[in-house]
């Protein structure tokens, strides 16, 4: 499982890597990244789901 | 304050400044929800507001069918040629695609959580410092001695204008925050010694380059090309206009609840890890910024007959409220944990201050609470609210308990 974020979609919001920073980061322009593949264990679901449910974009997916 | 009629039904005849709406807008808002979710005005030449947060997301994404030209609601219906478009008067939030990307990456990297987040002992030194200067007081004012001067203190020492300046930096602040809600030519005068101001600060950073917001936007380039003087001072305008009244407001509105919700006050001073929550859902409950949009041609939309340079008017603050969306949406939850609020705006316009505000409603309300873990609204019927499109409270004596 991954966790993604649609560049498209994001406008920086900030949400993910404020609320979850062990899973986003951000770019010089304040853009939500995601770390490293995105690559999701049963503990980190969770986070990603967080993350997803305060995204305003709905920018972030969860691949299975 | 208001010589216009009074409203009777918001439904048909809206009116965001009438005292009713800024006494206390939620429960007309909640109404309109139930009775149509988009309700009209004939006045400001004809208006839509959209209550829902389906209706405030369609038209805050559609840059194709409205225009940023004008985002604050004037008593006109404007005419095209004293907006420009696509960049308009303050670029980025009064531009349209495809120049307002330009703009807006011109200054997002300032913005970015890197820069903003270093920001943060500053900020909390000014905070100490304000709340030092009422040290000892029976009633502080949660608003005009507080949360007021923080934001102007942050941007002041972003731009790198001297400390010594600080009082004459709010006052030119103010002035141009009253200013645009003044028809065009009446500015003029009024923004006159800002201008000179700025300009002679501008002037004392390029004889001195330091690391600095302003030198910042001296440097930055748009298509390889620097920028004019007049685009410098155009940008701090805009970085004040959009960046204080809002940050003063939300700071002020989270201080009012705190003062009558003894238990999320006794909360957030015994579980500090709440506070990224809570700020999320001070922001939702009390989303200080409505924007405007002009439509660009006739159409039918969301079920309304548009016409061209009709106004419509996104009620973040509303779309924040909708059941469909907020479990529970009338009902501040201080650890609300699914909070997808629309505070800052949907889609390109999204507020570039965002990082900033956030932290500085963090560390504000942080250290309010470390120094009076215990207080409330001394006189109730004393506190007002902002009119128009900008709300928060401008008088809050807070009452501090033992
Ligand atoms: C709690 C405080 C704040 C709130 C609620 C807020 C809200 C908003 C909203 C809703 C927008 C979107 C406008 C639109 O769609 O037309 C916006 C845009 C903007 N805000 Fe903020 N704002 C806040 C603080 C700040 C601060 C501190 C700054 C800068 C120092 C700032 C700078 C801007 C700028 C430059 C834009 C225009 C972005 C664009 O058009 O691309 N804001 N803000």
């Amino acid at each position: 499982m991954k966790v993604i974020i649609d560049a498209e979609l994001c406008q920086g919001q900030g949400r993910c890597f404020s609320m979850v920073p062990s899973l986003f980061y951000f770019d010089e322009l304040g853009s939500g990244v995601v770390i490293g593949d995105g690559t999701l264990t049963p503990e980190t679901l969770n986070l990603a789901r967080l993350a997803q449910a305060n995204c305003p974009e709905h920018a972030i997916f969860i691949e299975e | 304050m208001n010589d216009k009629p009074p409203v009777v039904d918001f439904a048909t005849d809206w009116d965001h400044t009438d005292p009713a709406w800024v006494k206390d807008p939620y429960p007309i808002w909640d109404d309109l929800r139930l009775r149509c979710p988009v309700a009209h005005t004939d006045r400001y030449g004809g208006a839509w507001f959209p209550v829902t947060h389906a209706g405030v997301s369609e038209v805050a994404k559609d840059t194709a069918n409205f225009t940023s030209r004008s985002v604050i609601i004037a008593d006109n219906r404007p005419g095209d040629e004293k907006l420009p478009a696509p960049i308009g008067v303050a670029p980025p939030i009064t531009s349209d695609p495809p120049f307002h990307a330009l703009a807006r990456k011109l200054i997002l990297p300032a913005f970015a959580p890197g820069i903003v987040n270093a920001l943060e002992p500053q900020i909390r030194e000014l905070c100490n410092n304000l709340l030092d200067e009422v040290i000892g007081d029976e009633v502080v004012n949660g608003s005009l001695s507080y949360a007021k001067n923080i934001p102007p203190g942050v941007i002041r020492q972003m731009l790198g204008f001297p400390q010594e300046d600080t009082e004459k930096f709010v006052e030119m602040v103010h002035v141009i925050t009253e200013i645009i809600d003044l028809p065009f030519e009446e500015r003029e005068p009024l923004f006159q010694p800002v201008e000179d101001y700025f300009v002679a600060q501008i002037e004392d950073h390029q004889a001195n380059p330091r690391e600095d917001l302003t030198t910042f936007l001296l440097d930055a380039e748009i298509e390889g090309q620097k920028l004019a003087i007049e685009h410098v001072v155009g940008t701090m305008v805009l970085i004040l206009v959009a960046g204080i009244d809002t940050t003063w407001g939300a700071i002020g509105a989270s201080l009012w609840h705190l003062a009558q919700h003894p238990d999320d006050l006794e909360r957030l001073v015994n579980e500090p890890e709440l506070m990224p929550y809570a700020v999320e859902e001070f922001l939702r409950f009390y989303a200080p910024v409505t924007m405007a949009r002009l439509v660009n041609a006739d159409m039918e939309y969301l079920g309304c007959s548009m016409k061209e340079y009709d106004w419509v008017l996104l009620g973040f603050p509303a779309a924040n409220r909708d059941p469909v969306v907020f479990k529970d949406a009338d009902q501040f939850i201080i650890d609300r944990a699914e909070n997808r609020h629309v505070s800052f705006g949907l889609g390109i316009h999204r507020c570039i201050g965002s990082n900033l505000a956030r932290l500085e409603l963090r560390v504000a309300i942080e250290e309010f609470i470390r120094r009076y873990p215990r207080f409330e609204l001394a006189r109730k019927e004393d506190v007002t609210w902002s009119p128009g499109q900008i709300r928060g409270p401008r008088n809050l004596p807070l009452r501090i308990l033992g």
